[in-house]
């Protein structure tokens, strides 16, 4: 039976397909990407040599056992690479292969859509040279190219040490780590992190490795501005009143992640506002099922957790699935993953409190800096929308999009929608939760015109 | 606690903002009342057409009032909504669909309607990127295009500032005459007023029914796409013949075209495009627009407009019950016309007269109707 | 913008045209990286004419198509060069 779907071929992907395989199923596996790994453990192209050691640090027994399942899984399991799945109707997948369009019907599917970064526009931010962390990460593992020469690293969260270690590893020159998480906010946070256990640690190893290399690392900053006209020349920072400038040639930004909920939202998954996160999240059970009987949801396409997470919630959700379907259940299995996905549940809520997203520094932007960058919308013209003008005010995102057209470019809205909310909030001097959420609209990424034959999808 | 005013206004789309405004602008005391927010429905998810061009002649005495109140909006609200007299481009794909334009040609004589055809060679001639299955066309060029996302709540701030009284997220039940008032509970309170006006959008259907006047009304969701911004060349504001696609540009770039239906819940209320029909969507446009090949769409929508069997609004007084007005069940084409509709409402209440004929939208047009399933 | 880069430069050279010019990639590159390894911007914003370069590098930004002759819009982080592709940016 091959009408379990699962969307995204990550470590939550790929947990999922080997639980629903065992259980005797041929799931169909859809992702963009030309192979499995997900964003964590993309596999590079054919023909690149870096061992996965260098790929993969820390990271690479796991790597390696991932990748190996999903090799093994192959002819268990139906593999669409390049397919990005961009509506979600009823019980079929729509998708485009290369402009071809296809259905893929499902009896249950799994959404494992992964997470992008979680950015705060600075000014200057849409210049040549500047990226999302996990872009800037991307380019070093994926086409191992640094994104400039002398790269500052700003933003907050364990990828923020990480990435700006794996560029000083491979020689690349980090002009300064700036993090606007106040040392003292972490410390705080320090009993809870510490049941993170080894994958705490290795941010101690990072953090170490850095200052003992020489490079700057700046805590509890306030970023101001992306310095540069045609490419970026420096970043100006303020650091308790006094401010200070930073000469790089590219900056990569990131404060932490937040999860792909757009084919849970078409799905008609409810989303509930979750204060941790400063944003609306898809409802789900611990077991990753929804309100909607037909649609699951596991690792960071769901809440923001981390791989090895994913792994386990992938594996959950498939349980889930299997039983769904009256299908035989490893109960000691399943018992075995409830407990640990508990663990790092808490481990989870440490990270928060010591990473917290800078909603000030959102709120607070400057009138002139770009903050839909499809659309080229400004905060300054979003803050306008707040007050009557022309028109009614708007009291809440859709209608400020409506408005202003913020969110409605090629993206969406991925980028710019949590630093939009804090701007509006603020200026409506109103409850984050209260402005609501952009509503998903298909397609979730763009798709091409293209001369088709009436009934051609396969 | 209980507001009492003039008139109450049931419905914050296009109608119901222009009525607040003109009654507002002749000193009534009038309040609006909607359920979610201004411009939320049909007029402010619509295709932004602002088309005379192939309308019923029934409507045309309105669409004609409307286009001119469109040309002084700046003056009457503060801005122009983006409107822009860019051309109505009718496109006939072959014999029968040109004859159809001919035909119309004698209809747009009769109401002073600025029209004229365009054959075979000149109109390839003139619009170098139309593809090759067109064979003729008749330009409206008085007709045009507007952002729909700015007009209600441009009405409905104009409104509040002459006086209107403009109650969002005020979902209006209960609603009750007792031979002088109208009663309406809202938002956890009470409004009476001698007159209303079901200006409801698809769920003035309902509005009537609450009043013993049933009326066969169908949800209609015209599914709408807009791709990436392109290179700006295509001005005139696109139909064809028949109406299964139509297509403009605005001057960002992106091409906004429709097609086909999306499907709807009026209940909840919730509206979305239909992913077969979106791609069929695609292909009718290249049709018209070859160039269109390659090009990214980034988003696709729809809305929930009334639609009458004969695909006219209802338009006009009540005939169960003094004072109220109705206007819904536009049919997929009442965004062009709200400007006008408030001032026809305004001067039959106040005036007791309108210059444009109402007839054939009277509310009893299509007979006796089954009142639970009307 | 110049990447830098750092590994995995030893694989094959790759000839591309970049807006009619020729130019150079190795195989395994993006677009993406094909255009920013011999040029600073990949487009140019619509709206306000800023140069761009892509952002995200995942696919979800969207702020990195460019045209390919013959195949149309394409998204330059997550499209890989071949021989002889012709690109043409905004
Ligand atoms: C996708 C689409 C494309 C279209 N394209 C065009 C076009 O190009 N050109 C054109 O001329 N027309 C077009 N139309 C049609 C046009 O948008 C509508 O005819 C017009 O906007 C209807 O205006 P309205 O005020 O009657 O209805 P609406 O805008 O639907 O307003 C009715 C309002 O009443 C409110 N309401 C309902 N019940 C209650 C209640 N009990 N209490 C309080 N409030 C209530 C609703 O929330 C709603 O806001 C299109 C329609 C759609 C959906
Ligand atoms: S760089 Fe973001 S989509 Fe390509």
């Amino acid at each position: 039976m091959t009408d379990v779907a699962i969307v995204g071929a990550g470590p939550a992907g790929t947990r999922a397909a080997e639980v629903l395989v065992r259980a005797g199923l041929r799931p169909v596996v859809i992702d963009e990407a030309p192979d499995s790994g997900g964003r964590i453990y993309q596999r590079p192209p054919r023909g690149f040599t870096r061992t996965d050691k260098t790929l993969y640090g820390f990271e690479a027994a796991k790597a390696r056992a991932l990748h190996a399942a999903f090799d093994a899984l192959r002819p268990h399991i139906e593999f669409r690479p390049e397919t990005l799945v961009w509506n979600i109707r009823q019980n079929i997948l729509f998708t485009s292969h290369a402009g071809d369009m296809g259905e893929v019907p499902f009896g249950h599917a799994l959404l494992c859509t992964g997470a992008t970064d979680r950015i705060v526009p600075l000014p200057g931010w849409t210049l040549p040279g500047v990226t999302s962390l996990g872009g800037s990460q991307i380019a070093l593992k994926a086409q191992g190219c640094a994104i400039g020469h002398r790269v500052a690293f700003v933003g907050t969260g364990p990828l923020l040490w990480l990435v700006a270690y794996q560029y000083a590893r491979a020689g690349a020159t980090v002009a300064a780590v700036v993090d606007t998480t106040a040392f003292t906010t972490k410390l705080r946070a320090m009993p809870g992190l510490l049941r993170g256990g080894a994958t705490f640690a290795k941010g101690f190893y990072y953090v170490g490795w850095l200052r003992a290399h020489g490079v700057p690392i700046i805590e509890g900053a306030t970023p101001l501005a992306i310095l540069g006209s045609e490419a970026v020349d420096g970043l100006r920072i303020r650091t308790s009143g006094s401010e200070q400038q930073i000469a790089c040639d590219a900056v990569a930004l990131g404060w932490g992640l937040k999860p792909e909920t757009q084919l849970a939202d078409l799905a008609g998954v409810p989303f509930a506002f979750n204060a941790a996160q400063r944003a609306f999240l898809p409802q789900q059970d611990a077991s990753g099922a929804t309100a909607n009987p037909s649609i699951f949801l596991a690792g960071d396409g769901a809440r923001i957790a981390g791989a090895d997470v994913a792994e386990l919630a992938g594996a959950r959700g498939a349980w889930a699935i299997v039983a769904a379907r009256g299908l035989a259940v490893d109960h000691g299995e399943v018992t075995r993953l409830d407990a640990a996905l508990a663990r790092h549940g808490a481990f989870r809520s440490a990270l928060d409190a010591a990473f917290p997203f800078p909603a000030r520094l959102a709120a607070t932007m400057p009138d002139e800096t770009i903050l839909c960058r499809c659309e080229s919308v400004t905060a300054g013209e979003l803050r306008a929308t707040a007050r009557a003008g022309t028109t009614l005010p708007a009291a809440e995102v859709n209608r400020a999009k409506a408005l202003s057209r913020i969110g409605m470019g090629r993206c969406q809205g991925r980028l710019c929608s949590p630093p939009a909310a804090e701007v509006l909030a603020a200026a409506l001097a109103c409850p984050l939760e209260s402005v609501g959420r952009l509503r998903g609209q298909p397609p979730v990424k763009p798709i091409p015109i293209m001369p088709r034959s009436p009934g051609s999808a396969p | 606690m209980t507001t009492q005013a003039d008139v109450l206004i049931v419905g914050g789309g296009g109608a119901g903002c222009s009525a607040a405004l003109h009654l507002a602008l002749r000193k009534v005391r009038c309040v609006l009342l909607e359920r979610g927010l201004v411009g939320g429905q049909a007029s402010g998810v619509n295709y932004g057409g602002v088309r005379q061009q192939g309308r019923h002649p029934a409507e045309l005495p309105i669409a004609r009032r409307a286009r001119e109140i469109w040309g002084r909006l700046p003056a009457l609200i503060g801005t122009n909504c983006e409107f822009e007299a860019t051309g109505h481009l009718k496109l006939a794909r072959n014999a029968t669909e040109e004859a159809d334009l001919v035909a119309y040609m004698e209809v747009a004589k009769a109401h002073d309607l600025p029209l004229r055809m365009i054959g075979r060679n000149a109109i390839h001639e003139a619009y170098s990127w139309l593809g090759p299955t067109i064979v003729a066309g008749s330009l409206a060029p008085d007709d045009g295009v507007a952002n729909p996302r700015l007009l209600a709540p441009a009405l409905a701030r104009a409104a509040r500032a002459a006086g209107a009284v403009i109650r969002e997220n005020s979902a209006v039940a209960g609603l009750a005459h007792d031979g002088a008032q109208f009663t309406v509970q809202a938002a956890g309170e009470t409004f009476r007023a001698p007159a209303l006006l079901n200006v409801a959008g698809y769920w003035g259907g309902e509005v009537a029914a609450a009043f013993g006047e049933p009326v066969p009304v169908s949800p209609l969701s015209p599914n709408m796409l807009v791709t990436e911004p392109l290179p700006y060349v295509i001005e005139p504001n696109l139909g064809v013949v028949g109406g299964n696609v139509y297509l403009r540009q605005i001057r960002r770039g992106n091409v906004i075209f429709g097609g086909g239906r999306g499907e709807s819940d009026p209940g909840r209320p919730a509206a979305r495009p239909l992913p077969h029909v979106s791609l069929t969507g695609m292909n009718l446009a290249l049709e018209l627009v070859p160039h269109l090949a390659g090009a990214q769409v980034i988003r696709s929508w729809t809305g929930i407009d009334g639609e009458m069997p004969d695909h006219i609004p209802v338009i006009g007084p009540s005939r169960t019950t003094p004072g109220l007005l109705h206007a819904f069940g536009f049919s997929g084409h009442g965004f062009q016309l709200a400007p006008a509709i408030g001032a026809i409402l305004s001067e039959i209440l106040l005036d007791g007269r309108t210059d444009v004929p109402l007839e054939p939208f009277r509310i009893d047009r299509f007979g006796p109707q089954d009142p639970l399933h009307g | 913008m110049k990447l830098k880069r750092l590994a995995e430069t030893a694989r094959p050279v790759i000839a591309f045209v970049l807006d009619g010019q020729p130019a150079s990639a190795l195989a395994g590159d993006t677009l993406l990286t094909a255009i920013l390894a011999n040029s600073d911007h990949v487009r140019r914003s619509e709206f306000d004419g800023g140069n761009r370069a892509g952002f995200c590098w995942m696919g979800a930004c969207q702020d990195c198509w460019v045209t390919v002759e013959g195949a149309g819009r394409q998204r330059a982080c997550t499209t890989y060069i071949a021989a002889d592709m012709r690109i043409v940016r905004s």
